[in-house]
């Protein structure tokens, strides 16, 4: 498969065009589902504004990168890290929905990997955080598993052809992590610097992390 | 079911959109909606159930909605579904019929503590003794399926290999409808690039897939079924 897209459309028109009008309808539509659900006493607003809270402040790739520094430096943890990363990531207090059951996969010089969900868009969230739009697109669930060269190189990630690619497909509980490889020349930073350098596109593994 | 939410191996969706540094949220409608879903999961029930709602949508709709769109067609969907709200006051934001949930709603703190604590998937009842070993050659069955199913189209009557056993979870064809939870193992099967596309394809490449043992079956070194 080529990497230019000649089966697609030149303009094709999804989710991220959503227009005024079409926010304005959702706006008023969910406010008053909201104000329907209180008040038949099935949800409690301040509990609404806690999710939203814990998820916009406290969850996101920050937690993972700090996962992804430890095991850099730390030879131990990254063992641990990949025998069981539910426990692992749980010894620095993250864990719990849609991250019961972690698993991390390792980059190396000879295998690259790169996580989706195709049926929807699981994702790990006590670690990455919700997942940005673009993970959640049919465009990036649908050509990840079978074309993922292509997909990679539209993020700037050119890899060797002796590099073997594994996508993993998160279909069940289980959620997946990637390990990225530690870039060269970093002997120097400490665990919070390094961390400073692992980003959400490295965690799902469309691409790489490189060195400051 | 065949639904349009399958579309692992297509190639006609274009290039992958990317914005530089997103909001969590793009619009307070969409924070509005992701919190309601997880605080009515208490009484709308399992996330398979919530998963098939999203499923069951218009295929156009689907394709042309975002993400917590579609989470709020399946919450409408599941509430109208299980008697929590009718259309009527779903459009009018009032109260008219009188179905409520068993237990008060939960409170701040028991939500932060659900996300806290989450909701394993994993079972110690159930089928728990693998049919399968790693390394075992397995078939995804090529069967009809009604209804929820992670069983995704692109590799149904493909072989592939266990990597890895996940101990027994919950299934979620039977879990989604209401049929039991019928935990059994789930496993990791590895499939490589040209058993799933096509014997033009040379990319050393491979697709790893969570798939439970139901879904799978043994296949002989011959390549037949054993």
């Amino acid at each position: 498969m080529s990497s230019h897209h000649h089966d697609s459309p030149p303009n094709l028109s999804h989710a991220s065009h959503r227009t005024d009008e079409r926010n304005s309808e959702l706006t008023r539509r969910v406010e008053k589902i909201e104000r329907l659900l209180i008040e038949k006493g099935l949800v409690a607003k301040d509990t609404l504004d806690k999710l939203v809270d814990i998820y916009e402040n406290d969850l996101g790739p920050m937690n993972g990168a700090k996962v992804i520094a430890r095991a850099w430096v730390d030879a131990d943890f990254k063992r641990r890290l990949l025998d069981d990363a539910t426990a692992a990531i749980a010894e620095l207090g993250f864990g719990g929905l849609q991250g019961e059951h972690l698993v991390v996969v390792e980059n190396t010089s000879q295998v690259h990997n790169v996580v989706v969900c195709t049926l929807c868009s699981c994702y790990p969230w006590p670690v990455l955080g919700l997942p940005p739009t673009w993970y959640k697109d049919a465009a990036y669930r649908s050509r990840v598993v079978i074309d993922p060269r292509s997909v990679l190189a539209e993020f700037g990630t050119e890899l060797d052809d002796d590099v073997e690619v594994r996508v993993w497909d998160s279909s069940a509980e289980v959620r997946y992590l990637v390990l990225p490889e530690r870039p060269a020349n970093t002997e120097h930073l400490t665990e919070s610097e390094l961390a400073e350098l692992v980003d959400r596109e490295a965690m799902i593994g469309v691409t790489r992390v490189t060195a400051p | 079911m065949n639904g349009i939410h399958d579309i692992g191996g297509m190639t006609s969706f274009g290039p992958v959109p990317r914005k530089g540094n997103e909001p969590v949220f793009h619009a307070d409608w969409e924070r509005r909606v992701f919190a309601m879903s997880n605080a009515s999961i208490a009484f709308l029930g399992p996330v398979d159930r919530f998963r098939h709602a999203i499923e069951r949508m218009d295929p156009v709709e689907y394709l042309t909605t975002s993400y917590y769109e579609h989470w709020l067609a399946g919450m409408e969907t599941l509430l109208k579904e299980l008697g929590y709200a009718t259309e009527e006051e779903l459009n009018s934001g009032s109260v008219t019929s009188k179905r409520e949930a068993d237990q008060p709603p939960p409170d701040a703190g028991m939500a932060e503590s659900f996300i806290r604590s989450g909701m394993p998937a994993t079972r110690g009842d159930g089928r728990l003794e693998p049919a399968f070993n790693v390394g075992d050659r397995v078939r995804a069955r090529n069967i009809e399926i009604r209804g929820h199913t992670r069983l995704a189209r692109y590799v149904r009557g493909k072989t592939g290999v266990i990597t890895t056993f996940h101990g027994s979870h919950v299934f979620p064809d039977t879990a989604a409808h209401d049929l039991g939870e019928n935990a059994q193992p789930l496993y990791t099967v590895r499939f490589e690039a040209r058993e799933l596309w096509g014997d033009n394809v040379e990319r050393r490449d491979c697709v790893h897939i969570d798939l439970w043992e139901d879904y799978l079956e043994r296949v002989d070194r011959t390549g037949g079924q054993a």
